[in-house]
């Protein structure tokens, strides 16, 4: 620590940093445009000006690093100011220069309201300009379906150019020219292709970037803001969710530095566009082939009188990818009710058990746990398409040079160098008796492309051995990491929706073995055309089409719902407008539905189903922590083996951006998807 | 200054690679760095390729040249639109003249080589002839104020320029001819055109150092009281 005098006031700081964050430190607050925590230095903004004594000239506190001052003459600390007329000047004919350029287009600019520029120039702007020759004219760029350019705006602070080549991975802006004439670009305007390209836009001090999709929707303050969890995937990200009247706006993050630090992906922050189409706003019954609106009354009574006629064991549920805990919760307790144990939260039948252990299905490592690990092998996992916030997690520590990583599966640009061992199951088990790695901090990243095959449980079987042969598992170290793609599935795995001893899997489900079948938003498993299907879900997608009763829920931002991200992080998600027409949030449709099948739930409210579901899980009460799993039941897993085929693991996920029924929906994910298919198709010629 | 821009799509060639010798260079280039920063070799090597353009930079020399280094094409076209030195557009077939238009060459009647440009070649800059043969642009201070006006031509500079020299260094050029480089007024390098004016004459023996008595305290240290002594 190295002390440090900041306006008088003496702090100890680090010396690795910057003044800047020995300014912040010590509660002066610096105004910056280039400088981001999160991406590499540039100092090219000058806006973070201060005074250091014995300097002559002030110092940009961004690139000026605490070790780099030198003390006092009589050693006493060095001294920053950061309030003198001297830095106030300065920092006023910075921005007197920045402004020289930039547009006075405010009113019709999608960044005012929350303009840094804008801000900055309340607190260090001048009046009036005397600038009096032609401002420069810069030609807009065409960026791809997401990120609307406005260029004349631009003031060259490079965040999205760092942010692309850095945190990204996907090197595709630069600044081409020089000087006056510096523009920013894609190589041709060619479309971005980063899945976490939206990221810019939050990341520009300016208007410059700005979100296509939410282009003149609305200004920032007549926006409310509701604190939410992503449910695109598995990771959990923290999300805001900002609405106007019923409808959402936008979604943003969140800064959550143990899970998604301030990045979302695209699926995440553009398939909103999907919540206001293809809704189911009011119950349908099927009849005579058709399906035609209803009543809630006349829907249940359909599924009443055909549950009256149905055995108790031809009986069942699937829960969807993007349910949330307490409406799996209430469908568990009600097929348990009408004696059924018919029910599984699998769809794409991973071979993933809760009776393994908790430990058996979590990514142990945790998200943060990746910024310490020194070895990685992915198996049969694509995580750019699975989980990018969490891939950049990976790429974030490979560019340390500290992380070693292999794959075992697919051939993909993961935006990262690693090792390719193999295709399939042949090379994992090359792992089986491995010496010890000399490695202290090994994940064994296993995908849904390795689990959710027949040979599933062998292959998970498989790699626990690896991991514990290699050493992943150590005091206070668990590498044993499974990498889920549906954000309820760790909470309907947690809850035990699964299968009971007699009772069936979705598989068996969904090909005919039972004759009721509830769908909770299940849309990624097909229905044999016999069973009476029960459909509770948002969108008209494949289970509704597939569906005899429809009823009409509430998509993740209409609800307040618990979801457990891949790690094991338990989340609540807030709710941020209402269901449309006569939808309702599931678990009070589930609540309302039991009572007329006369198999009525004990709850009435959320509270009191969250009463009972704390009751009954209570790791589920501790939001935002991790109960982590028991190791040993890696190891049990471990020696369970079995045999796997040969066939090579693929990537459970083909089109990143239409991975659930809002995207699917979604107008803004199909451009997305068609420019990614007309990229990969140039790529490869 | 101004914005620069990849030449119009009719304009550039379908393909580009380097010759062997050229790639043999290429590869020498780049061992010099080491492994994982051959990036570093990017402007030499793109320089080379513009050279066996015919002194323009197109797409798929860009292109080729960040596949050989490992690079993302929008990182050379960083490099190519930054350096100035680097033509996006095609150049005269056997010149392009760099036409210095910095004060010192202004001032000794740079004005009247840039008409004969615009006269013979074309009157905007980075336009090629009628012929295809020659093009022109203006550029900063090459450096030869000394011998202004000047232009530079590829790899030579002609230099103590006049209107009709200038002319006969482009006919000269243009039968296929390659005109001596440097001044044209028959002047060696940049040595004073009437004759020396200074050092004219040998002296016969050293000037004498004018007296400068040391002074107290001066010396080495320990030097003082027993040598006085």
């Amino acid at each position: 620590m190295t002390k440090i005098i900041v306006d008088g006031a003496e702090v100890d700081v680090p010396p690795e940093y910057t003044l800047l964050q020995a300014c912040e430190a010590a509660g002066a607050e610096i105004p910056r445009f280039c400088f981001h925590e999160r991406l590499s230095i540039a100092g090219n903004c000058r806006m973070c000006l201060v005074e250091l004594v014995g300097s002559p000239k002030p110092v940009a506190s961004c690139a000026w690093a605490v070790r780099d001052c030198r003390p006092g003459p009589k050693g006493e600390p060095p001294e920053v100011k950061t309030r003198t007329p001297m830095v106030r000047k300065a920092r006023e004919g910075v921005m007197e220069f920045l402004l020289i350029n930039h547009p006075l287009d405010c009113p019709i600019c999608d960044q005012g309201g929350e303009c840094d520029l804008q801000d900055q120039a309340m607190a260090y702007g001048v009046d009036s300009s005397r600038f009096k020759e032609n401002k420069r004219a810069v030609e807009d760029k065409y960026l791809g379906a997401l990120v609307k350019t406005s260029m004349n705006r631009c003031i060259q602070c490079t965040r999205c150019v760092r942010f692309a080549t850095e945190v990204a991975g996907v090197p595709e802006l630069g600044a081409i020219g020089r000087g006056e004439d510096m523009e920013i670009t894609t190589y041709l305007e060619q479309a971005m292709v980063s899945e976490l390209q939206g990221n810019v836009v939050d990341l520009c001090p300016v208007g410059a970037l700005t979100s296509k999709p939410y282009a003149f929707a609305a200004r920032p303050w007549e926006l409310t803001n509701t604190e939410s969890i992503d449910v695109t995937d598995a990771v959990g990200c923290a999300i805001r969710v900002d609405t106007r009247g019923r409808e959402v706006m936008r979604v943003l993050p969140r800064i959550n530095e143990d899970v998604n630090e301030e990045w979302i992906s695209d699926k995440t922050r553009h398939q909103i566009d999907g919540l206001r189409v293809q809704r189911l706003d009011e119950p349908y019954v099927r009849q005579g082939g058709r399906l035609r609106p209803a009543t809630w009354s006349e829907a249940f009574h359909a599924i009443a009188a055909k549950l009256r006629a149905t055995r108790r064991e031809r009986i069942g549920a699937i829960a969807g990818d993007l349910a949330a805990v307490e409406e799996m919760f209430a469908l568990k307790d009600l097929l348990v009710r009408l004696g059924s144990t018919n029910f599984d939260c699998r769809q794409d039948g991973t071979a993933l058990d809760p009776r393994w252990g908790r430990s058996s299905y979590l990514f142990n490592a945790t998200i943060p746990g990746i910024d310490e690990a020194d070895g990685l092998m992915i198996i049969g996992s694509n995580p750019r398409k699975e989980a990018p916030v969490l891939n950049a997690r990976i790429r974030k520590r490979w560019r340390t040079g500290a992380l070693k990583i292999g794959v075992i599966g697919e051939r993909a640009d993961l935006t990262y160098d690693y090792a390719y061992l193999g295709a399939g199951p042949e090379t994992l088990a090359r792992f089986a008796e491995h010496p010890p790695a000399r490695l202290s901090r090994q994940i064994w990243l296993v995908g849904q492309g390795a689990l959710a095959r027949p040979d599933g449980a062998a292959v998970l079987s498989a790699v626990a051995r690896a991991a514990v042969s290699t050493g992943a598992l150590t005091d206070g170290w668990n590498g044993f990491s499974v990498l889920h793609t549906a954000a309820a599935r760790v909470g309907g795995l947690d809850i035990g929706f699964v299968p009971g001893d007699s009772g069936l899997t979705a598989a068996a489900m969904a090909s005919g073995g039972v004759d009721v079948l509830f769908l909770l938003g299940a849309d990624e498993i097909e229905v044999e055309s016999r069973a009476f299907v029960i459909y509770i879900g948002t969108h008209g997608d494949r289970g509704a089409q597939r569906a005899d009763v429809i009823l009409p829920g509430a998509a993740y931002t209409e609800k307040s719902g618990i979801y457990v991200n891949t790690e094991g992080r338990v989340q609540m998600g807030d709710r941020a407008a209402f269901p449309p027409g006569n939808a309702r949030e599931d678990w009070a449709i589930l609540r309302a539905l039991s009572e007329a099948i006369g198999a009525k739930l004990p709850y009435d409210s959320l509270a009191q189903l969250r009463a009972a579901l704390f009751k009954a899980f209570p790791h589920l009460a501790r939001i935002g922590a991790i109960m982590p799993g028991n190791p040993d039941d890696v190891r049990k897993v471990a020696m369970r083996g079995g045999a796997m085929e040969k066939a090579p693991f693929r990537s459970p996920i083909d089109d990143f951006y239409l991975t659930n029924p809002i995207a699917r929906a979604s107008a803004v994910m199909a451009e997305c998807s068609a420019l990614a298919e007309r990229a990969a198709a140039t790529a490869a010629e | 200054m101004s914005v620069r821009r990849l030449a119009p799509p009719e304009q550039q060639p379908a393909s580009f690679a380097f010759t062997p010798e050229n790639l043999a260079w290429a590869k020498r280039e780049m061992t010099k760095y080491p492994e994982g920063r051959q990036a570093s070799a990017v402007i030499p090597i793109l320089w080379r390729a513009q050279e066996q353009c015919g002194g323009w930079t197109p797409r798929a020399a860009i292109e080729y040249v960040a596949a050989l280094l490992g690079m993302a094409p929008i990182r050379v076209l960083e490099v190519a639109t930054f350096y100035t030195m680097f033509q996006l557009a095609p150049v005269g077939r056997k010149a392009h003249v760099q036409w210095c238009g910095t004060t010192p060459c202004l001032l000794r009647g740079g004005e009247e080589i840039k008409k004969v440009c615009q006269r013979r070649i074309h009157h905007e800059p980075f336009h090629v002839s009628a012929d295809g043969d020659f093009s022109w642009e203006e550029v900063e201070c090459l450096g030869a104020c000394v011998n202004a006006p000047m232009v530079q031509i590829g790899k030579d500079t002609y230099e103590d320029l006049t209107p009709e020299s200038f002319e006969k260094v482009l006919d000269a050029i243009a039968r296929g001819e390659s005109p001596r480089p440097g001044p044209q007024n028959g002047r060696q390098f940049s040595a004073p055109l009437g004759g020396d004016t200074t050092l004219t004459t040998f002296p016969s023996s050293p000037a004498p150092l004018p007296n400068h008595p040391r002074q107290a305290g001066e010396g080495r240290v320990g030097e003082g009281a027993s040598g006085k002594a």
